[in-house]
């Protein structure tokens, strides 16, 4: 009875989506930062990742591509496809030399980024905590 | 946790303003330095920059990348070209008493514009901050990391 409780916390149910935002979010500002470091490069094209798109197909799994199987037999195949979530920035005021940053939306957006990042990260905080409550004796 | 790679991209953009901001300077404190000949003038230097892409690190170096797979992860930050001369076309005044004058009694200038020079420098300086400030961030976020579970 103990084993089968304790089997039952799985951590990945435990803790939600939170760790693959915080991975996310950190991938992202990684990416946000690469475009500000290349503000002044000509020909830089400035990109960014598709959030929603991420999330969407961490909930589906829609970028997966999975073969019918008509029999039990059958072995399962399974590809991901190549579309990139990283996409590129569409410029509100193009610069002559090719380069498509806007260092001010850069940097908002890496702002936001990094706000979003501690609001995944206290959520993720609150789950250990909670977590550790539960596993106090008093 | 990726996190740590922006120290690297931050840091590979401010080496590289702070390279354009050297070149600045060099290019305004010889912005009067005459010579007799052509040759021997000095000419405005510019910093070339280039996006720093996996592909530098595998294929062979130097190679300049114009386009770039949507596949490949985020860059790895800016990369210095090189240093070229600019071909704008020499300063010759007619200055005779000069003692730098050839036979004919020209001097030549370099080919300096002290506007755009001053438009570079403010440039680099604001882009040298921005990249200051990602690295700051970036600390900030991983500090958070560090305290998770406690």
């Amino acid at each position: 009875m103990v084993g089968q409780a304790m089997t039952a916390i799985s951590f990945d149910n435990a803790l939600g989506i939170h760790p693959q935002a915080l991975s996310v979010r950190s991938q992202r500002s990684e990416i946000l930062a690469n475009n500000i470091a290349n503000a002044d490069t000509p020909n830089f094209k400035a990109r960014d990742l598709d959030f929603k798109g991420l999330l969407k197909g961490e909930y589906e799994k829609r970028d997966r591509m999975s073969l019918d199987r008509t029999h039990s037999n059958h072995i399962p195949a399974e590809a991901i496809t190549t579309e990139s979530s990283l996409k590129y920035r569409i410029p509100t005021q193009p610069a002559i030399d090719g380069n498509t940053v806007e260092t001010d939306i850069e940097q908002a957006q890496y702002a936001r980024n990094a706000l979003e990042f501690q609001s995944s990260f206290t959520f993720l905080n609150s789950k250990f905590k909670g977590l550790s409550k539960a596993l106090r004796s008093e | 946790m990726s996190l740590g790679k922006i120290f690297d991209i931050a840091g590979s953009g401010m080496g590289a303003q702070s390279l354009r901001l050297n070149t600045t300077a060099s290019n305004m404190a010889n912005a009067q330095s005459v010579s007799s000949s052509v040759d021997q003038t000095y000419r405005a230097r510019k910093a070339v920059f280039a996006p720093m892409l996996e592909s530098y690190k595998s294929g062979e170096p130097g190679s300049p990348v114009t386009s770039f797979d949507p596949r490949h992860s985020a860059g790895e930050g800016v990369k210095v070209m090189g240093i070229v001369e600019s071909d704008a076309p020499l300063q010759r005044r007619f200055e005779p008493d000069h003692p730098m004058a050839n036979e004919e009694g020209y001097v030549f200038y370099p080919n300096v514009n002290v506007v755009e020079e001053m438009a570079d420098m403010l440039s680099a300086s604001r882009s040298f901050q921005t990249n200051v400030e990602v690295m700051n961030t970036a600390k900030q976020m991983l500090q958070r990391v560090l305290t998770l579970g406690q």
